[in-house]
């Protein structure tokens, strides 16, 4: 009997031991990266979003989850064109724009979006004690910098609600892109009643929010676990497809990112060079991507500096070529290799910028840039001393770094310390000018070439190496007084001279991005000005997993 | 007792008062501020930001403000996480990284505890080789490396299997937690192990082993009851700051396993200088290490009449 009971107890025990361990498989096979059936599926992000309230975010993670749950007057659509968003037509005009919503656009508790919804919003951001860091990109709009200044009350701001569903606005100066401006997370409206309801804690958690976009947040563990359900009030809803997007990793690291993605845990991640051969031999479908963000080196022209003497900064332009530097040095496929600090996709008046004003190139070769060495010896007198290039700590920098140290070293026998620094230090020092020369890069914030011009003007906060021109500043100044486009794009054309004449910068390429895609997962849109990778439109095609696929 | 509690808790007051004075002006002496981002803003929104943060005042009043603040057990707003107070940072993300840090613990010495025994006792010959190389390897090899290796091994065994056994990465199970924990346990482990050993060695020797012996006891009751009690000591003794080392150390491993735990939030809140975030983690952090090894002070004298507690305290 006792050995009856003893037997009894282990075959309990067994039978605990499998049940718990099947349902521990079952758990965790749960977070597959793409269902058919419910159109749903599972992706990572580095962070959780920082910041969700609209008018005060600025980083790019809280803008990706933004785009998938707000939308403004315009908006981004599937190809990376302009389309209607909350406004179905609108009319643009230099002293000003007016914008008719469509009455169907509703927030996910089912009242309509209206005009007061971004009259609240806009007048918000230019408040002082609001503190938005991109309140800049309102400052079209007339008034708005010096409410900002606290010189004028908020409702003095060009942006007027006529009804419900007209909004009005006025410009502080010409704007022509204006409603690329519109399609911008800042632009968003929030409403006001709700703001209130919330005051301090609005988007912190995923109920202090209300969406008027593609998707709702449905839950959100800080840090662990965010969850997007399609939203049945978005008045374009027959154009989603997916159900939900599902985000139970913030991994920050992308070796583990892409280590879930083998695993068939998330249907989509970015690849570093680490990972490229690997996912290569292994047959991923990839796809890839331009940022639109323009990578250079930037010369300090401050007093004092051996780089404020043109010819040497010539002569290591004359050394420094981008196809080298893109496509050798930094190796990810895609770089698109510039002389030009305008990208490629910038719109002209007829075709692209850069085909109605091509880059010129300047004369590049190791005699042409000793003699410029020459020049610059003779100017300065003194030998010239070890330049300081300040830059960030992840590898590609570093090999980006190197090669610049050995092509000065090996060209023109000039000596360059590397500095390596942190985030945060690393602006602290480009914004008191502590370096020769820094190895940084630029986004675009809207759809113009003004987003790149005016960073060299020289009251521009984020011209770091003090670049003075006035023949440059006059061209901005052209540029910003007038909306004729063929006006415009010929001022643009003779900063990017300037540019290439005065060396201020070296552009070396255009960024991309490669991603790792499961082949079920079809629908990705990737836009430089609107969100990239864009799921909105995005859908799981039926059976074929990724092991078949590449098996 | 009571004496000797009350003057350690002012003692420790003073130490977390000195850590949270010290970390405030070192932060402010690093260079760079927590405004400052990739794009530099118009000098009047600069202004604003400032007069927000309170980043306009002199760093001394900052200080006092400061000082305010935390004894009303107020941290602030988080400079990165705009709408979250520091206070909801530390109460969401400490207990995951104090559940992963007392599993990692329990696996850390239950295995000290069986390979330093092991080790000891077949001295000299291939286990305690064997175990000693795998200390040697488990204290010298930095946790990133162990961390990405285990992460490689669980996704090759996986994909091997053509199922998920265990999950690469992320949180909300057990199966999430357990190799983390182990990664996490191997240093502590390791130089546990090796306490263990010695430990073990020294009580080898001691007059109550000969004494059993000649009685006549069984080897295997000799081993457990006399040998192995006597040798927990020196280890037990270690587990205080051990405790304090794990649940503070596992940044790393919360990186590699996107694990929520509050590691991650204070290497990032330094990264990006978020003044409020640094201050909350640091005291927190320092007032739970001070804690800790007063816990295990008092647990002396518990575990050991020998140690009195009350008259030597304090030194």
């Amino acid at each position: 009997m006792w050995r009856n009971l003893e037997s009894a107890r282990y075959f309990v025990a067994t039978i605990t031991v499998v049940i718990s361990l099947a349902a521990w498989v079952e758990r965790t096979c749960a977070e597959t990266a793409v269902d058919f059936d419910r159109q749903r599926i599972t992706i990572t992000l580095a962070n959780e979003p920082p910041n969700l309230n609209s008018m005060e975010t600025m980083d790019q993670t809280s803008g990706f989850v933004l785009a998938h749950v707000m939308e403004g007057l315009l908006q981004y659509d599937a190809r990376g064109e302009l389309a209607a968003g909350v406004a179905e037509r609108w009319e643009l005009r230099a002293d000003g724009a007016t914008f008719w919503l469509r009455r169907n656009a509703r927030w996910s508790d089912g009242k309509p979006v209206t005009a007061h919804d971004f009259v609240f919003a806009w007048r918000r951001i230019v408040t002082p004690a609001t503190a938005s860091h991109y309140a800049g990109i309102l400052f079209p709009i007339k008034n708005a910098q010096r409410i900002s200044r606290g010189e004028l009350p908020p409702t003095a701001m060009g942006v007027h609600a006529t009804d419900d569903f007209r909004l009005d606005v006025e410009f502080e100066r010409p704007c022509p892109y204006f409603l690329g401006l519109t399609a911008y997370f800042i632009y968003d409206p929030v409403r006001e009643d709700f703001f209130n309801s919330r005051g301090p804690r609005y988007a912190a958690e995923a109920g202090d929010m209300i969406y008027n976009g593609a998707f709702t947040i449905s839950r959100w563990v800080h840090g662990a676990r965010m969850t997007l359900q399609k939203n049945p009030h978005y008045w374009n809803r027959a154009q989603v497809h997916l159900q939900q997007i599902d985000i139970p990793y913030f991994a920050i690291d992308p070796v583990s990112a892409y280590n879930l993605f083998k695993n068939e845990n998330i249907a989509l991640t970015i690849l570093e060079t680490e990972g490229l051969d690997d996912a290569l031999a292994r047959g991923y479908p990839m796809t890839r991507h331009r940022t639109g963000a323009m990578f250079y080196f930037e010369f300090n022209q401050r007093a004092g500096r051996a780089t404020a003497n043109r010819a040497l900064r010539k002569a290591i332009q004359a050394l420094l070529d981008p196809e080298s530097m893109a496509s050798r040095v930094v190796g990810v496929p895609g770089l698109l290799a510039t002389e030009s600090m305008f990208p490629h996709y910038l719109r002209g008046v007829q075709r692209t910028f850069r085909e109605e004003y091509p880059p010129p190139v300047p004369v590049r070769s190791v005699p042409a840039a000793r003699a410029w060495l020459a020049q610059a010896q003779i100017e300065m007198g003194a030998p010239l001393p070890t330049l300081i290039l300040l830059t960030r700590e992840d590898p590609r920098a570093a090999r980006e770094a190197e090669y610049l140290q050995q092509l000065l070293q090996k060209g023109l026998g000039l000596q360059l310390r590397i500095e390596r620094q942190n985030t945060k230090q690393r602006y602290a020092k480009m914004a008191r000018g502590e370096f020769d020369i820094v190895l940084t890069g630029w986004g675009p914030d809207y759809d113009d070439p003004m987003t790149f011009g005016d960073v060299f003007a020289s009251w521009n906060e984020n011209n770091r190496g003090q670049y003075r021109n006035p023949a440059y500043d006059r061209w901005v100044e052209i540029a910003n007084a007038t909306a004729d486009q063929a006006q415009r794009m010929h001022a643009f054309a003779q900063m990017q001279q300037l540019l290439i004449d005065d060396a201020p910068i070296l552009p070396t390429y255009e960024n991309s991005k490669v991603y790792v895609q499961h082949p079920r997962l079809q629908g990705v849109a990737h836009s430089v000005f609107g969100v990239d990778p864009d799921l909105r439109y995005a859908r799981v095609l039926p059976e074929r997993s990724l092991q078949n696929a590449t098996r | 007792m009571i004496r000797y509690l009350l003057r350690r808790f002012v003692s420790s007051l003073v130490t977390i008062w000195f850590i949270a004075t010290a970390t405030f002006f070192a932060m402010h002496l690093v260079p760079g501020d927590p405004l400052s981002n990739e794009k530099a803003v118009a000098p009047e929104i600069r202004r604003n930001l400032e007069l927000r943060y309170g980043l306009d005042k002199p760093v001394l009043q900052q200080y006092g403000i400061f000082i305010g603040n935390m004894l009303r057990g107020d941290f602030g707003i988080s400079y990165t996480q705009q709408n979250r107070r520091v206070n909801d940072i530390i109460r969401e993300h400490f207990p995951v990284s104090a559940s992963l840090g007392v599993l990692a613990l329990v696996i850390a010495t239950f295995g000290s505890i069986l390979f330093g025994a092991v080790s000891a006792r077949y001295r000299d010959r291939w286990p305690d080789i064997s175990i000693m190389l795998a200390v040697i390897i488990g204290i010298s090899v930095p946790g990133f490396v162990i961390a990405a290796l285990a992460q490689w091994a669980i996704l090759a065994l996986n994909l091997q299997l053509g199922f998920t056994l265990l999950p690469v990465a992320g949180w909300g199970s057990f199966a999430h937690m357990l190799v983390p924990a182990l990664v996490l346990g191997l240093g502590t482990m390791a130089y546990m192990t090796r306490l263990m050993r010695s430990s073990m060695l020294d009580v080898a020797h001691a007059d109550y082993l000969r004494t059993a012996r000649a009685k006549g006891l069984k080897p295997a009751r000799i081993f457990f009851r006399h040998h192995l009690r006597n040798a927990l000591l020196p280890v037990v003794t270690v587990l205080g700051p051990a405790v304090a080392a794990i649940t503070t150390g596992g940044f790393v491993v919360e990186l590699i396993f996107a694990i929520p735990g509050l590691g991650r939030y204070f290497v990032q809140a330094v990264q990006q200088l978020d003044y409020t975030v640094i201050m909350g983690t640091t005291v927190f952090y320092g007032a739970f290490l001070v804690l800790m090894v007063l816990v295990v002070d008092v647990l002396y004298g518990v575990l050991d009449p020998r140690v009195s507690v009350a008259r030597t305290g304090g030194r």
